[in-house]
């Protein structure tokens, strides 16, 4: 500890500041990583399917949903964050602290990661999928069997592009007010100027990266044959 | 066992409509081999997709042993294609899992206990002779193997028929033949009807009871493979023969006047294509013996067309002009076919 105390003198005073703030954006990650994971998820498979010769083709609800995608994409996080307040306060009762914070880290990640699961799907061979018809498989079991499992490694990748984006926007989110490590950096490492703060930000920052890189390559090895 | 009356598949692209299948009836028997033979665009793939309406035609009836596909709600069609194997072209195996695991696949539906399942996987692997590969991903294997996989994958559910789509066309002659071999095997031991399309006529020859060409969209000829590749009444069958034979060559050879295909004065250069055993060279020493007309051998080829040989001999005829003219005549009544292709 006390060589950390030489390279980061702050430290010492702050530490029990530095691990509140890195708790919060543990929470933020996790909890809107992990809904927007099973949207965007559920929203790609859709994209996949209502194509025009997907399994269960529907221009509308495709076209829709690929106009609405595009849309929220369009819009900058930190002007989509204010925007949202009202939804936010509407479903989660508050538009600001971490838990303000969800609407709008799902909604500024799941259009984004829908798209790469979308690429990702539309990477299985048609072939499979004509196969598994074929074999007398209904669209669901097609869905999960044959789509979802058979893009493991892919979806794995572009988990952890999303998560990287997403650890992006919760540092946005912390500086209007949701707290967490970019609300840290902002407050010690800017406004009163603790270089080294900022230094001790980015590497735990790194750190969490490399260890879900480390995570996503174990897994990407092991499924892919 | 199958029965298409007039199906037809129209797709309509860009404002045109594009007829991929036009009226096609055929009807194929319980435990036959049926090819279906026709070049790149003539509606094959899509014909056999309506079988299993994978692809649903636009028009006319698709029974299979009694029941009419077309008919069905979705969820009853689903039941009846569990009954009906599919193989490809490109194996369209599941790249996530293991061979075993492939094949495991279509009996997740079926009501066999894990033990029975177990089973039915272990004595598939060993009908493809793949017992030692099971633990396998499809990207370890060549495409051979990967096609045995895909026929165990297709038998899994103990189909009454097996749709085949261009399944050895990604593969060399040499594992073509071995899968061919396959095939045939599962037709026999198991029973199993087999509708089988192709561009390759050395796909038909091997194992084809009864096959159909197709251009166009259409049927234009159906018969037993034999029959029909013996006297092609349509141009388009004479053609896929011709793929198959090395006969072509002698237009070839007219063409650069090459000196084999020179003739003198009386005498003629003519095509006998004749089917059964020996049948050619008897009625060539006959000539000889009763006409004293000499027939010179200068081109021949010799198909087995399932089992029976077809054969093509190219001959210079030379005698007097009186002999001549009979030995034509025996030859047309020894019913040879003679095509006189100079003098």
């Amino acid at each position: 500890m006390s060589f950390l105390y030489k390279i980061a003198p702050h430290l010492e005073s702050l530490q029990g500041e530095l691990i509140k703030c890195m708790q919060q954006t543990f929470q933020m990650l996790f909890i809107s990583g992990t809904i927007a994971f099973v949207l965007g998820l559920i929203l790609g498979v859709l994209l996949i399917v209502t194509k025009k010769d997907g399994l269960m083709q529907n221009q509308v609800v495709y076209k829709f949903l690929d106009k609405a995608i595009d849309i929220v994409r369009s819009i900058p996080f930190i002007i989509l964050m204010v925007l949202l307040i009202p939804i936010s306060r509407a479903i989660v009762g508050t538009g600001s602290g971490v838990t303000g914070s969800y609407v709008a880290l799902i909604a500024g990640t799941v259009p984004f990661f829908a798209r790469q699961i979308e690429t990702v799907l539309s990477d299985v061979d048609y072939g499979i999928i004509e196969a598994s018809e074929a074999m007398g498989f209904g669209p669901t079991e097609i869905i999960f069997s044959v789509y979802l499992k058979e893009s493991i490694p892919g979806i794995t990748r572009v988990t952890m592009i999303t998560f990287v984006s997403l650890i992006g926007i919760t540092a946005i989110a912390g500086a209007i007010g949701a707290g967490g490590l970019g609300d840290f950096a902002i407050r010690y490492g800017h406004q009163m100027g603790y270089r080294d703060m900022i230094w001790v930000t980015v590497a735990i920052i790194l750190l969490i990266i490399t260890v879900i890189q480390w995570i996503g390559n174990t897994i990407i090895r092991k499924t892919i044959h | 066992m199958i029965s298409l009356e007039k199906v037809s598949k129209t797709f309509q692209a860009g404002g045109g409509a594009i007829h991929a299948v036009e009226e096609v009836s055929l009807r194929i028997g319980a435990g036959e081999i049926f090819g279906i033979i026709g070049f790149s665009g003539a509606g094959k793939s899509t014909l056999v997709r309506c079988i299993n309406l994978l692809e649903r035609p636009t028009g006319g009836k698709v029974i299979i042993d009694g029941i009419d596909l077309m008919g069905l709600p979705e969820v009853r069609l689903r039941e009846e294609r569990r009954k009906i194997g599919m193989i490809f072209q490109h194996f369209n195996l599941l790249r996530s899992r293991n061979v075993y695991q492939n094949i495991a696949f279509p009996l997740r539906k079926s009501k066999l206990s894990n033990a029975q399942k177990h089973e039915k996987i272990v004595s598939l692997l060993e009908l493809v002779g793949l017992s030692d590969k099971k633990d396998a991903y499809p990207s370890q294997l060549s495409g051979g193997q990967k096609q045995r996989v895909a026929i165990a994958r297709a038998l899994a559910n103990d189909p009454k028929v097996l749709l085949c789509d261009e399944a050895t066309s990604a593969l060399d002659p040499q594992t073509t033949k071995s899968i061919l071999n396959l095939l045939k095997k599962v037709n026999k031991e198991l029973g199993i009807t087999i509708v089988l399309i192709t561009h390759e006529m050395a796909v038909v020859k091997d194992i084809c009871d009864r096959v159909a060409i197709m251009e166009l969209g259409r049927v234009v000829e159906e018969g037993e493979t034999a029959n029909v590749f013996s006297h092609p009444k349509e141009k388009l069958t004479r053609d896929f023969m011709d793929t198959a034979s090395n006969i072509n060559k002698i237009y070839e050879l007219l063409e650069e006047e090459h000196e084999l295909t020179q003739i003198k004065n009386g005498e003629k250069l003519v095509l006998l294509t004749y089917s059964g055993g020996n049948a050619g060279e008897s009625v060539i020493s006959h000539l000889a013996q009763e006409y004293h007309v000499e027939a010179n051998i200068i081109f021949g080829n010799v198909d087995i067309l399932k089992d029976k040989p077809i054969g093509k001999l190219v001959v210079i005829l030379s005698g007097e002009a009186e002999n001549m003219q009979k030995a034509l005549q025996y030859i047309q009544d020894r019913k040879v076919e003679l095509e006189v292709i100079k003098g």
